[in-house]
């Protein structure tokens, strides 16, 4: 047990490490990540957070190889239901402001994987701003359960 | 979190048993769940009547001998359902082969119409062999929602590949060794919470 915790913590600080920044424009890109997922999984959540330090912006699209297609999401929870929803007119990105997606909330949604997403590995993910143009990023791809319990929450990294 | 922090709770993983001997005060402590404790709750139905990922007919009664673990989910959920089955896992982990093998982690497709018993078998194994996945027809799954009151909701969306999301709840119901319902898991408690709430019911709390 003990060692098992002290390799989880380990990985946590290699983790944090890890964090990977973007820029384009006025906007800051951190972190892009995704969950491995299972053999049989048709979906998964690509998280990241968008520092805009310019005029007020807007993440229209995004693009992916991994996936029949890419789509921006939404998802709350509503009592202990979680509901989850297409956001037609992309994620709003005021000026000055941080949008994070996360677990829980905003996520880029990958549908139709082609193949399973591998721990360890990383893919490319095209990203689309109304006024900052286009950016390319690496999604890294983290363990299956990342972030699933407070303990486990590598990626509230300072920036 | 460092590493001081995490070696003074480790004794509370090593010996919820023992926390039985201490005082008065804190045996009273002891008796509270971390999870929400349903015992007894009339609102809640007893059995379901499902088939799992291998085909087989299957029932709660089927496992009586161990803790069981109940979630409604599907395999389209990008979120929930994955952090939901890696907890699981971390779960089994926490308490220890002995104890693990004693307990029974059961995820229930809601979407019978993409989620195949090959699928959900491939999905919920890969993160512990001892998973089981359940399914069944519509009716089927509909009925076991109600006996538990797992809600959950087909939503349209016509614009989205998906076609459509499902609503549901995201509460783990738990089974003590003799199957009756004891507590309600919240998504966001932790392992280590509810590994030592599997524990003292596998003790026969």
């Amino acid at each position: 047990m003990l060692r098992t915790l002290i390799l989880s913590l380990c990985c946590l600080t290699a983790l944090s490490a890890q964090a990977h920044d973007y820029t384009i424009g006025k906007i800051k890109i951190g972190h892009p990540w995704s969950r491995a997922t299972a053999p049989g999984a048709p979906a998964a959540g690509g998280f990241l957070t968008l520092e805009n330090g310019g005029e007020a912006d807007r993440l229209i699209s995004a693009s992916a190889a991994v996936s029949e297609t890419v789509e921006l999401h939404t998802m709350a929870m509503d009592g202990n239901v979680m509901k989850m929803r297409k956001l037609d007119n992309g994620i709003e990105v005021p000026a000055g402001k941080t949008v994070e997606l996360k677990p829980g909330g905003l996520h880029v949604m990958f549908i139709s994987l082609k193949a399973p997403l591998k721990e360890g590995e990383k893919f490319p993910l095209k990203l689309k701003f109304e006024k900052a143009g286009e950016v390319t990023v690496d999604v890294k791809i983290e363990a299956m359960g990342a972030a699933a319990a407070p303990a486990g929450n590598a990626h509230e990294h300072k920036h | 979190m460092d590493r001081r922090a995490l070696l003074a709770w480790l004794p509370a993983l090593a010996l919820p048993g023992l926390v039985g001997l201490a005082g008065c005060e804190r045996l009273d402590k002891a008796r509270s769940f971390k999870s929400i404790d349903i015992t007894g709750n009339p609102e809640f139905g007893h059995d379901f009547s499902l088939h799992d990922h291998d085909g087989r007919p299957r029932s709660l009664s089927d496992y009586r001998g161990k803790v069981v673990t109940l979630f409604f989910g599907y395999l389209h959920c990008p979120d929930f359902c994955p952090t939901h089955l890696a907890r699981e896992a971390a779960v089994l982990q926490a308490l220890g082969p002995q104890d693990a093998a004693r307990v029974q982690t059961l995820f229930v497709s809601v979407d019978p119409a993409r989620d195949t018993p090959e699928k959900i078998k491939a999905y919920v194994t890969v993160f512990h062999p001892s998973f089981i996945g359940l399914t069944g027809t519509e009716q089927e799954i509909a009925q076991a929602a109600r006996t538990f009151k797992a809600s959950y909701s087909k939503v349209p969306m016509p614009d989205s590949s998906l076609g459509y999301a499902i609503d549901h709840s995201t509460l783990t119901l738990v089974f003590d060794p003799k199957g009756r319902l004891r507590l309600a898991v919240r998504h966001e408690q932790s392992a280590t919470d509810v590994a030592t709430d599997l524990k003292r019911l596998l003790d026969g709390a």
